[in-house]
């Protein structure tokens, strides 16, 4: 056998293909929310999977907007693929092109997939999220079904890896099950900062943490959905009232602290 | 009778004649129910099959099929070996069938129903035309009876004399009809499928069925249809393949893309997917002996340098993206978002087909100090809804959803849409809430009708908000 010093070319091949291994490992063990660090609001990994999960069936709404405002922030411009179990928009109403817009987001770039079976559904995900072209893909799921297996949502963070955009699974109707993602959440609908003449606000999230890859700090946070920014920030009084938003801010996220350590 | 077979004809039985004195006639006779529908089916059958042949092919009522084998002979081995393959395929569907191959469709017709059918070289079938009986016009019975009386028998005997007296005694359209019997004027015929401006056929000499082996034939003819395309600087939106059964059956495969493409492994992607989930899978039976893949849908397509951008990420790899789960799940379960000039929130938006190419349209501008004021999830139809209100007119202070009771917290509200009276006259006002609950759960409420109409205003959920 020749020593494999004689071949200078294997050699070189050989040690470009362990440092790309290196850079995919590296881009994993950084994913997630950051660990060690605190920032709940920053945005989430890309290129792997995140389960979300309604507390209750009612708050299957607010985890498919929780998802699209992810979903949105993670693209950056790109179209997002929204695959919708069908049994999903039977109990929690079919996806509406205005109350999307009002999202902030561009229904333009929003391509709306249906399919009958979670099956179908995994599969949907699996092939957007192999395409270059796809920034974020949502899937909403209603309910258990064996399809939701360690070795799919294996598959998914594979096809997520490839691809490089995130997959954001929001299921409802189902309890929290193991499953390879790098964060896991469970969202609730949560009482709105009330406007002028007590309407109701903004999007509000109640979401928790449950679970990151790798360990780290875990909590639960309140976030409301600014459509201006695409972002999730803590709740704040809207403008329009009595301190412009400029100022808001500094007290904002020292707020976030407060109410984390609650 | 409405028809009768060979053995039967020999017999003198002829169509027409009552079933009680042919039963006179020939004891042993078989009856069978004449099922015009049945007839019709299986003509329709052999047309599918017979567009092996050529794409140009039409029924010609009654129990007729024309073929235009303009440059498709040659695929046969030659007209002769064409009309032996026609012939051959027909008995072997258990048809008694006489052919004729002439220059013009109408001469052909008239030679296969009037004459001895055959082959007619360029310049012999306007003899052979000539000596058909009169009844090749097909005339009506009283004017076949006046040719007779006057002793023109043969259509040869019409086109020795003079059109005008004959234009004159049996109608202007006369002269044209017999033109086109003896071939002078040639009436292309209408096809029963437009023929697609690509078409590239594969003819077995031995039947195939292996999956693998269609696979590699299919891959074949897109590599062969996309070079076609790029000599003429065309990409195609719509392939069809089509498989021939040995006995006869026909299958077609159709997938769309949503922008015209050459690119043959990318179609056949799309073939395998749709393939993948046909509602009656593809069986090959004793095997396909032919295989056609058509472009019945081309666009004009600017040459593109290979090989320079591998990966074409953006818009192009997006549209990939839409004709692969467009073939996989069809049309109706891919879809993109339209808006609509309507002001009933159910009709503001459409989802339309992703695979169709979308215009540039426009979403109407936000108030940025707004939160959202239509649901994220829309309920259609409305879900009705028990409530309980403070005041008539005002919006209610609980209400019953799904045997669930919500407390109202926060409302705002309300937004009044009328009906379209336009579209449909008695649509009754809504009422539009948004409100919260006392979990935080944000909902679109509307009361139909006005209090003090009748019947009664009814409450309705509309949807949800995040």
């Amino acid at each position: 056998m020749q020593n494999i010093h004689s071949q200078p070319e294997a050699l070189a091949a050989l040690k470009t293909r362990l440092e790309a291994l290196d850079r995919a490992g590296g881009r994993r063990a950084g994913a997630g929310v950051r660990a060690g660090s605190d920032d709940a609001f920053a945005p989430l990994a890309t290129g792997v999977l995140h389960d979300l999960y309604a507390a209750a069936p009612a708050d299957a709404v607010a985890v498919n907007a929780f998802g699209l405002g992810l979903a949105l922030r993670a693209a950056g411009g790109r179209p997002i693929v929204w695959g919708l179990h069908e049994m999903m928009a039977q109990e929690a109403g079919r996806p509406h092109g205005p109350g999307l817009h009002e999202m902030g987001l561009s229904p333009r770039d929003l391509l709306l997939v249906r399919t009958r079976d979670v099956q179908t559904l995994l599969a949907v995900g699996e092939e957007a999220l192999r395409s270059p072209a796809v920034g974020a893909v949502l899937l909403s799921a209603w309910g258990e079904a064996k399809a939701f297996s360690l070795t799919a949502s294996r598959r998914l963070t594979l096809a997520a890896e490839t691809g490089g955009a995130p997959l954001f699974l929001a299921r409802a109707g189902a309890l929290p099950c193991p499953s390879a993602a790098e964060t896991r959440w469970s969202v609730a609908s949560c009482a709105s900062e009330p406007l002028e003449g007590g309407a109701p606000g903004r999007p509000s999230f109640s979401a928790t943490l449950l679970r990151r890859r790798g360990g780290g700090a875990t909590g639960t946070w309140i976030m409301e959905w600014d459509r201006e920014q695409r972002t999730f920030r803590p709740p704040a009084p809207l403008s329009g009232g009595l301190v412009p938003l400029a100022a808001q801010r500094p007290t904002a996220a020292s707020g976030t602290a407060g109410r984390r350590a609650a | 009778m409405a028809a009768v077979d060979p053995a039967a004809a020999q017999a003198g039985l002829t169509p027409g004649l009552a079933l009680a004195d042919a039963r006179a006639r020939t004891p042993a006779l078989r009856v069978v129910a004449h099922r015009p529908d049945l007839d019709d089916a299986l003509l329709g059958r052999v047309l599918e099959d017979f567009g092996r042949f050529t794409p140009m092919i039409a029924q010609d009522p009654p129990h007729g099929l024309m073929l235009d084998v303009t440059g498709c002979a040659h695929l046969f081995g030659g007209e002769t070996g064409l009309m032996r393959t026609v012939q051959a395929r027909a008995e072997r569907a258990g048809l008694k069938i006489r052919c004729a191959l002439a220059g013009t469709p109408q001469v052909a017709r008239a030679l296969a129903r009037f004459g001895p059918g055959g082959r007619f070289e360029p310049g012999q079938d306007r003899a052979a035309a000539r000596r058909l009986p009169v009844a090749a016009l097909e005339l009506s019975d009283k004017e076949d009876e006046a040719l007779r009386c006057l002793g023109l028998k043969r259509l040869g005997d019409l086109d020795d004399r003079p059109r005008a007296p004959l234009a004159a005694r049996f109608g202007a359209d006369f002269p044209t009809r017999l033109a086109r019997v003896l071939g002078d004027e040639d009436m292309r015929i209408t096809p029963h499928r437009p023929a697609a401006p690509v078409i590239v056929d594969r003819v077995f000499f031995e039947p195939i069925s292996a999956p693998e082996d269609v696979e590699r034939v299919l891959s074949d003819l897109l590599v062969e249809t996309m070079d076609r395309l790029d000599q003429t600087g065309l990409g195609g939106r719509v392939f069809k393949a089509a498989f021939y059964r040995v006995d006869g059956e026909t299958r077609r495969v159709v997938v769309r893309t949503g922008r015209p493409t050459r690119d043959a492994p990318a179609t056949l992607r799309l073939f395998r997917e749709r393939m993948a989930v046909l509602a009656a899978p593809l069986d090959p039976g004793f095997g396909f002996d032919q295989m056609r893949m058509s472009v019945p849908w081309t666009q004009v397509l600017a040459p593109t340098q290979q090989g320079l951008e591998r990966e074409t990420p953006g818009e192009e790899a997006f549209s990939r993206l839409i004709d692969r789960l467009t073939a996989r799940l069809g049309p109706e379960a891919v879809l993109r978002f339209e808006p609509f000039a309507s002001h009933i929130p159910e009709r503001a938006a459409r989802l339309v087909p992703a695979a169709a190419r979308h215009g540039d349209e426009t979403w109407p501008d936000l108030d940025p100090d707004d939160p959202p004021l239509r649901p994220l999830q829309m309920f259609d139809p409305p879900q009705p809804v028990e409530t309980l209100a403070e005041v008539p007119d005002g919006y209610p202070l609980k209400f019953r959803w799904r045997r669930v009771l919500h407390e109202v917290t926060r409302a705002e509200g309300p937004e009044r849409i009328s009906g379209e009276w336009w579209r449909a006259p008695g649509q009754r006002t809504r009422d539009y809430y948004r409100v919260e609950d006392r979990d935080g759960r944000r909902f679109w409420l509307f009361r139909q009708g006005l209090y003090g109409e009748t019947p009664e205003p009814r409450w309705f959920i509309h949807g949800l908000f995040a």
